[in-house]
């Protein structure tokens, strides 16, 4: 096949990249949720003691 | 535990994926035969390098758990099994764009790359349902570690198998004498490769901070209910 024209290519290589940052986002996102649940049970935690 | 050195690896990591991508888009020439759709390419190949590279380092660290029955080494494969996983993901979505603009389909049945690399990520899919079937934590490990390390040793050999395939339809662009990449792709892929690798070790670290912290929890909350337990 033909090297495709820059405008047409270009949504290929965006496509790529996006698809990339996208799983790399989520997947941090996700963990961020993680550790921000586990922050908010130790704090719970620390409260019930002091009571 | 494992967040030692974690922030250094971090601004590391970020620094190098812009670096990667600046070099990607301003740097790099166009490649003559494919053009600007080979950009994919400093995605792509390092993506499946580092995604096949972490299934192999889950087999050692497997092994490493194995012979020492230290159940952070478990912890480590798996979390690196798993990440390995999600970038194989991002491996075969981005290969499929490469292959709808290379060649006007989505996924070519008879390429034994992409082919292959789906068959590894298919075995390892079986690696979850494997782990959490088994609810014991001394046998997971165990039984987990020595699917790590029999998939492992599979990568090598599907990687050799399709390097000694006979189609090449797939863009070959590195070669057993070191690559046919001139010397401004070259470097461009081997910043890209360093990003990526990189990135691996900084989501693994973070990972393993966040599972070693919910475990830390954990036993604080069962100690605290036996505490409670006993004072009533």
């Amino acid at each position: 096949m033909p090297a495709l024209p820059l405008d047409e290519a270009g949504k290929y290589v965006a496509g790529a990249y996006v698809v990339f940052l996208t799983l790399i986002v989520v997947y941090v996102a996700i963990l961020g949720a993680k550790i921000a649940r586990i922050e908010r049970d130790l704090s719970d935690l620390i409260s019930e003691e002091d009571e | 535990m494992y967040s030692k050195g974690f922030k250094p690896l971090a601004v590391a990591t970020v620094v190098t994926l812009a670096a990667a991508m600046a070099l990607v888009f301003f740097y790099a020439p166009l490649d003559a035969d494919q053009g600007f759709v080979q950009k994919i390419f400093y995605v792509h190949v390092p993506m499946a390098i580092v995604s096949l590279c972490g299934f192999v380092a889950g087999g050692i660290m497997a092994i490493r758990y194995l012979r020492s029955g230290d159940s952070s080494w478990d912890l480590r494969s798996y979390v690196a099994i798993h990440i390995s996983i999600i970038l194989g993901v991002g491996v075969l979505a981005t290969g499929a764009i490469w292959a709808r603009a290379s060649w006007g389909h989505w996924w070519v049945w008879d390429e034994p790359v992409l082919v292959s690399f789906l068959v590894v990520e298919l075995l390892y899919c079986v690696y979850y349902p494997l782990r959490f079937s088994i609810e014991d934590p001394e046998r997971q490990a165990r039984y987990s570690s020595v699917f790590a390390i029999a998939a492992g040793a599979f990568v090598p050999l599907n990687f050799a198998a399709v390097r000694m395939a006979e189609a090449y339809t797939h863009p070959r662009v590195l070669s057993q004498t070191g690559g046919n990449l001139p010397g401004e792709m070259r470097l461009t892929f081997l910043v890209s490769l360093l990003a990526m690798a990189l990135l691996f070790v900084t989501l693994w670290k973070l990972e393993l901070i966040s599972k070693h912290a919910s475990m830390q929890l954990k036993r604080l909350k069962r100690k605290l209910a036996e505490r409670e337990a006993v004072a009533a």
